[in-house]
């Protein structure tokens, strides 16, 4: 794991909007080494800042947001660093592409979708006019458009969601990026479709070889896609490891709450477990860990100071004091624990989910 | 639930079209029938463009039909009904829609978000008892009395729901129609709501017509399931039933799109993509029919005998196994 090449590299970012008169810290120090080929997910609530703290490795926060501290090293440069559309000019976009949730606003509604992919690839690659639609027809081809040829010279409204979002995908991709954010790309679509596109971004990537970082809150989503895992809360990650360790070994209280949580696990005629309280407002400075008060394993100590990341192995480390050796020991819910057997009981043959393959 | 088993309401060969330019009217729903017990929370399942919600809304007179009808206790209340006809039923069947944030008017506070109902058919003595229905209502979602003066951005998306809730169930409706209620929500609500569902479900005997594309979802809320597709229901069963007897292949489609919350069992599953135009179209012409009791699907004779067949193995593969 130690010997694979890292590709983006961010540390310690903190990130600050400006609402009217006061300032919300959206990012309260995140690092994250992102390896070549992998694909890491970020889950977390709404509001958690999953989508702001990727939102620096391409420069596209509000106007009214700032890197205030920490560095985001990718190819030699910090990209904080970077400020005007023409210093970002082949890194996004280019390097560094982002899908985002709903394809019917990033698409422009009045122009085609062969000139929506066409644009991109001669601005990328200078190429001519003819081989841009030549690679965009190979490209629609490839995410799965049946009949590209004509369907080149359609409007976005003539195709449907899943198609869209497969258009979305097709010019993300144009130009042979290192990096795909994939920002919720299946939130606001039906479970079929959704269960297709992830196919189909797995497909490109073992074919392309492109990290992607997967941002959702959708638990089962991440089992499917991921590698590594980072659970945010409150402008933080506060757990981290492979996909296995987050699932089958997790540490921290909110990893805990949202897999229990899962409509999945739930037990008919049995209370759905779910988290109480909301989000922590993060206007005001927070003292201690910022899931305390809604976390019903909270110990004195984590209303009055940040928890440290613990290390559990070398690739899982999460931000709790209950792995403290001091901590009194606490199991995780009943929920969760041996989540492998019961779920291999529930897809198996003459289970809830069993699906003859 | 099932046991005492009075018909609330009843969908008998419901076909919705609509008219799309000149061209021939587009079937959005095609001989649905179906009946919803009372009590029970009945799902109907597919995805966009499916005709869920077209169904939905034909129950509760927006859409019109343009085959069958739909009997509420007994009575018809599709097509042309009397005034006071139409006004009870607005009263005893309640929408809850999909996206808290716009089916709340962001202008008006709580207060009158959930007492639109109250005014429009006059349901309150005075002032006094209004506020007494509100601050009920209020409560019975989880929200305090407090909350009545605020306006909707001031809640997150599970507040936002649970005041949709309260307007509809200050109504005392008898039938909840509610469309994909949880999906404009985050994982970690989503459990709230549907908590909050069923508690209300329990404590005031509603009956539910649930809509969703999410097969894990409707599983733990429902009872029962019908299962819909471009328009036509294609499979029906008890939920236990349906999970563990799919037979319907866009049923199995469906149940393997659930994303499961493991990596192991996860990473390996490939998607089964039902494709309608690859079915086998030979012989006879399919209908909905029964299979076991209460287990109906949409086949012809010669599918009959194919999942007769393959419903039957699995029956003794389960018998070996206990």
């Amino acid at each position: 794991m130690s010997e694979r090449k890292i590709i983006l590299s961010a540390k310690d970012i903190e990130v600050q909007f400006r609402v009217r008169d006061s300032y919300l810290n959206a990012i309260r120090g995140v690092s994250l080494d992102l390896y070549d080929g992998e694909t890491f997910a970020i889950v977390g609530e709404s509001g958690s800042g999953k989508s702001v703290f990727t939102k620096t490795f391409t420069g596209m926060l509000e106007s009214n947001g700032k890197v205030t501290n920490g560095s985001v090293m990718y190819d030699g440069k910090d990209l904080t660093k970077l400020v005007s559309d023409k210093d970002w000019e082949g890194i996004r976009g280019a390097k560094i592409a982002t899908i985002f949730q709903d394809p019917m606003t990033s698409l422009n509604p009045i122009r085609t979708i062969g000139s929506q992919i066409t644009e991109v690839i001669i601005k990328h690659q200078k190429v001519s006019a003819d081989e841009a639609k030549k690679q965009a027809i190979e490209i629609m081809d490839r995410v799965g458009i049946v009949n590209a040829a004509n369907r080149f010279d359609e409007y976005p409204f003539q195709y449907s969601g899943g198609m869209r979002q497969r258009i979305v995908i097709a010019i993300a991709l144009s130009c042979h990026p290192e990096i795909l954010i994939c920002d919720e790309p299946t939130t606001a679509l039906d479970v079929t479709i959704q269960a297709q596109i992830i196919d189909l971004i797995k497909d490109l990537q073992k074919e392309l070889k492109f990290t992607t970082v997967y941002i959702t809150h959708d638990l089962g989503v991440v089992a499917n896609v991921a590698d590594r895992v980072g659970v945010m809360y409150g402008g933080q990650i506060v757990e981290i490891g492979t996909v296995e360790e987050i699932f089958y070994e997790p540490a921290h209280p909110y990893t805990w709450a949202l897999l229990s949580s899962l409509p999945q696990l739930g037990v008919k005629g049995q209370e759905l477990s779910y988290i109480t309280g909301t989000p922590p407002s993060l206007y005001n400075v927070i003292k201690g860990d910022a899931f305390a008060p809604r976390n019903k394993y909270a110990l004195k100590i984590d209303f009055e100071e940040e928890p440290p990341f613990f290390k559990i192995t070398d690739t899982h480390y999460a931000k709790t004091w209950l792995l403290d050796p001091r901590a009194p020991k606490v199991e995780k819910p009943e929920a969760i624990r041996n989540l492998h057997e019961k779920i291999s009981k529930m897809t198996s043959k003459g289970g809830a989910y069993y699906v003859e393959q | 639930m099932s046991n005492n088993k009075e018909v609330l309401l009843s969908v008998r060969g419901v076909d919705v079209s609509f008219d799309v330019g000149g061209k021939k009217p587009f079937r959005a729903v095609k001989n649905a029938n179906f009946d919803i017990y009372k009590g029970e929370t009945f799902a109907l399942v597919g995805e966009s463009g499916s005709g869920k919600t077209t169904i939905g809304r034909a129950i509760l007179r927006i859409n019109e039909l343009s085959k069958g009808e739909i009997l509420f206790k007994g009575k018809r209340i599709s097509g042309k009904i009397t005034k006071e006809e139409d006004r009870d039923v607005i009263r005893s069947i309640q929408m809850i829609f999909q996206d808290p944030a716009a089916s709340l008017n962001e202008r008006a506070n709580i207060e009158y978000c959930i007492s639109e109902g109250l005014y429009n058919f006059h349901l309150y003595k005075d002032e006094e008892d209004r506020i007494a229905k509100v601050d009920k209502a209020l409560e019975d979602v989880g929200l305090l009395p407090e909350h009545k003066s605020r306006y909707p951005h001031e809640f997150s998306g599970g507040q936002r729901q649970r005041v949709g809730i309260a307007r509809a169930m200050i109504m005392e409706p008898e039938l909840i129609v509610a469309d994909e209620p949880i999906s404009a929500l985050d994982v970690s609500i989503r459990a709230q709501v549907l908590n909050l569902m069923n508690k209300l479900k329990e404590e005031k005997g509603l009956t539910y017509l649930f809509i969703a594309h999410d097969l894990s979802v409707v599983r733990f809320i429902s009872d029962r399931i019908a299962v819909i597709h471009l328009g036509r229901i294609v499979e029906i069963a008890e939920t236990e039933e349906l999970f563990k007897h799919p037979l319907h292949p866009y049923t199995i489609s469906l149940l393997s799109a659930v994303p499961m919350p493991d990596p192991q069992i996860e990473k390996p599953k490939r998607h089964v993509v039902y494709d309608e135009s690859k079915r086998d179209h030979s012989g006879e012409k399919p209908i909905l029919q029964e299979i076991r009791p209460g287990h109906l699907v949409f086949a012809n004779d010669r599918e009959m005998k194919e999942y007769e067949a393959k419903l039957q193995e699995m029956e003794r593969l389960e018998a070996s196994n206990s």
